[in-house]
């Protein structure tokens, strides 16, 4: 986190920052603020060790409205934890549990 | 030579097949499971659920799971059965042995981790460290 601030902080005093705060004076900030929160892996936390595909309720919340996987860096799931959700969610979808597509 | 292995079956019955031939494609499957030798660990029927999409005209169907140890020629035979079947709209097979046995792993390993003298103070360190340090902590 300090390391992040002291990078923040630099670039947005001057460098390439510069250039760009030059037209909103609060630009850097508020980028910044966007960033602050550290998003951990849903199944690190809860020690989920397997994720089942014929769970569906615990595969919902990561195949948005659309139909798609949500991609991990937006739900901010780790690499070994979005992969076996990925085998997971195509694994429901062939028996028709999630969506392939929802328009 | 063929090893036994752990499957896992999900069937989807059309849902205008009756209660009957529900469970008489589960007794072939048994009778399957029992003529070229396996066993049937666990059986489970769903009951009728509505679908993600439509499969035909099916908006619904009945799903059943069945978890079995047995031989890869088993499950082909198996598959093979459940292809021709007219009620069965769709089916999927998943091998689960090394996937439970690699959850199973991961289980005991965080309690050797979590060590014998499990303190509240110690939950949140064993979390951070879960994560091989990817993550730092928030401040």
């Amino acid at each position: 986190m300090a390391d992040e601030q002291r990078r923040g902080g630099g670039g947005g005093g001057r460098g390439r920052g510069g250039a760009r705060g030059a037209s909103a004076d609060k630009g850097p900030g508020q980028r910044r603020s966007l960033f602050r929160r550290r998003k951990v892996c849903k199944f690190c936390s809860e020690k989920i060790d397997y994720i089942d595909y014929k769970d569906v309720r615990m595969l919902m919340p990561f195949v948005p409205d659309r139909g798609k996987i949500l991609p991990r860096r937006i739900s901010g799931v780790c690499a070994p934890h979005q992969r076996a959700l990925q085998t997971a969610i195509k694994r429901a979808r062939q028996l028709a549990l999630v969506p392939y597509v929802t328009d | 030579m063929s090893t036994s292995r752990q499957y896992e079956l999900v069937y989807i019955v059309s849902p205008d097949a009756t209660e009957q031939e529900v469970t008489d494609l589960h007794a072939q499957v048994e009778a399957i499971i029992a003529r070229i030798g396996g066993e049937l660990v666990k059986s489970e029927n769903w009951g009728r659920r509505k679908m993600a999409y439509e499969i035909g005209p099916h908006k619904e169907g009945v799903y059943v799971l069945e978890l079995i140890n047995g031989t890869g020629e088993l499950m082909k035979e198996l598959e093979r059965r459940l292809r021709v079947s007219e009620k069965i709209l769709r089916y999927l097979v998943v091998r689960v042995d090394e996937e439970l046995r690699a959850a199973e792993r991961t289980r005991s390993r965080r309690k050797v981790r979590t060590g014998p003298p499990a303190g509240e103070g110690d939950a949140t360190g064993i979390t951070s460290d879960n994560n091989g340090g990817f993550f730092r902590d928030e401040v």
